[in-house]
């Protein structure tokens, strides 16, 4: 089995008004069940906006904090699965439910599987 | 025993090589392995069978040589820590029983070609890779036949494989209902193929013929894998009946010959032959698909010993059809040169007039010869200029610009083209 992470990509600003937003966590709800019915689920999580991220680098052995996320942009991943799959058929199977799921992007990335490579 | 000439050698592997990388990625489940492992196989015939003479089996030799080698550079690989390379052995161990026979019911070719064409991978690192892997073409003759540099097609390759093998693209043929989907992209790559070796998209030879030849062999063996397709038998006749004009297809001079003033005689009857028999199969089957009908116009073409005798009612009917189930503008400007023959110059202009293609040099090419036709010079002058500056085919060039500076002619054909829509 191997792990991917499903990352939603969601735009900036604030989310849709509850008539909308509601049936969407329904349906996100459905697949998280499904996931877990499935033996597929490991993790789910959803983020706050954007603006509450902080950033830390190094410069010079200096420590620099900085407000906001590292990337500037329209869209920023607000939430994320990860989940196990035996093949990246099965990974876009759960994806597209996924994106049908929360309406947004869904990005899947395969995790570097920490026994093998 | 006469030595095998290495002329032997370069037809096996063209014959032998995708099977054998086939075989060995199922086996070791790592496309680099298999890879380097059949070229060490062929490097060894090549030391070897002009001396030894052929074996009896040479593809089985070449596959068991093959999975040695593999064996021996996985084990040095292994014992230096290399943990892909113990996976790799330890998969080939558990293959082991079934190994080196293909599949019941899908030949590994074929799975390697859903592989190679996934749709998590760009179109041009689809069509890289079934070259590569299913050709055998060398990554510097994949760079020549795209016109990018080989240090560009390598990276592309190199990138695409690690993706197949990190991502967990898998090596199997999709499931059922997965199958039109994931074939239709098949069916796509091959045709890309074959179109960039017809119609160079840029360069000064109009053909390349050994991707068409490519294209081909890859529609046979998919043909052959997947008999009860009727799009596979589709695409396939209408690559052999596209294919067959070839030597008419271009004047002593390399110059463009249109399929109105081509000399018939020169078409290869062998290609249109296999080609028309595909085509009566698909109708039989009646479940019609877009490279089906257009292998069918293709055929009609085929049938008219001159080009008069076009049953052009036909084709337009045909049109009809690919515009109902696949439609597109491109199809439908292909349409508009059959009712031009059918109905007039004038009838296909207003239809050419109302399709958004302004980016497409084959829009202004055929407005430009239905204007021609209409009389209506200046404008066709116009058009002519517009088609020339926006296609990046030197042959198709020097036609439109032959075309721009001829009369009038109200019997022409318009279709650059004919039949081959949807490109």
């Amino acid at each position: 089995m191997k792990q991917y992470m499903l990352s939603i990509y969601q735009p900036d600003g604030d989310p849709p008004p509850p008539e909308i937003l509601e049936p969407i966590m329904r349906d996100i709800d459905a697949v998280n069940a499904e996931l877990r019915a499935a033996g597929a689920w490991v993790f789910t999580g959803g983020l706050h906006p954007p603006d509450t991220a902080t950033v830390l680098r190094t410069a010079d052995g200096d420590m620099i904090v900085t407000d906001g996320p590292y990337p500037e942009g329209k869209e920023h991943i607000g939430g994320f699965w990860i989940i196990s799959a035996p093949d990246l058929d099965a990974a876009l199977g759960w994806a597209r439910k996924a994106t049908q799921a929360c309406q947004l992007p869904v990005e899947v990335r395969p995790m570097v599987d920490m026994a093998r490579d | 025993m006469v030595p095998p000439a290495l002329a032997d050698i370069e037809r096996i592997f063209r014959e032998e090589y995708g099977r054998a990388v086939a075989i060995l990625t199922r086996v070791f489940g790592d496309i680099d392995a298999a890879e380097d492992a059949v070229q060490d196989a062929f490097a060894e015939a090549a030391m070897r069978w002009p001396d030894a003479g052929l074996p009896p089996s040479p593809a089985g030799w070449i596959i068991t040589t093959a999975r040695n080698r593999a064996i021996d550079r996985l084990r040095r690989d292994a014992a230096r820590a290399d943990k892909h390379a113990l996976a790799a052995l330890l998969r080939a161990r558990d293959e082991s029983r079934q190994a080196f026979q293909e599949g019941p019911v899908h030949d590994d070719r074929l799975r390697l070609m859903f592989t190679c064409c996934h749709p998590a991978l760009g179109p041009g690192a689809q069509v890289a890779l079934t070259l590569r892997l299913l050709g055998g073409l060398t990554t510097a003759e994949i760079a020549y036949a795209f016109l990018v540099p080989e240090p560009t097609m390598a990276q592309r390759l190199v990138r695409a494989k690690a993706k197949i093998r990190d991502a967990g693209i898998p090596y199997r043929v999709p499931a059922e209902a997965d199958l039109p989907g994931r074939l239709a992209a098949v069916l796509a790559v091959v045709y890309l193929i074959f179109n960039e070796g017809y119609t160079a998209s840029s360069g000064d030879r109009l053909a390349r013929a050994d991707l068409c030849a490519e294209a081909i062999r890859l529609g046979r063996l998919l043909a052959r894998l997947m008999p009860d397709e009727p799009e596979v038998l589709g695409l396939l006749a209408l690559m052999l009946l596209t294919e067959s004009r070839r030597a008419a297809r271009t004047s002593a001079g390399g110059a463009l010959v249109l399929l109105a003033d081509q000399d018939r005689a020169r078409w290869d009857r062998a290609l249109i032959a296999e080609g028309q028999t595909l085509v009566r199969q698909c109708l039989r089957r009646n479940q019609p698909g877009p490279y089906q009908i257009q292998a069918a116009i293709n055929a009609v073409h085929s049938d008219a010993p001159v080009a008069d005798a076009t049953d052009w009612d036909q084709i337009l009917r045909l049109y009809d059809q690919l515009l109902a189930i696949a439609p597109s503008p491109v199809v439908a400007l292909n349409r508009a040169v059959a009712v031009a023959e059918v109905e007039g110059p004038a009838a296909a202009l207003a239809l050419v007039d109302s399709l958004d293609l302004g980016g497409y040099y084959l829009f202004h090419a055929i407005r430009a010869d239905l204007l021609r036709r209409l009389g209506r010079d200046t404008e066709a002058d116009t058009a002519y200029a517009t088609a020339i500056d926006l296609t990046g085919n030197a042959a198709e060039r020097a036609y439109l610009a032959a075309a721009k500076d001829r009369p009038s002619r109200p019997d022409g054909v318009a279709d650059v083209r004919d039949g081959r829509s949807g490109d």
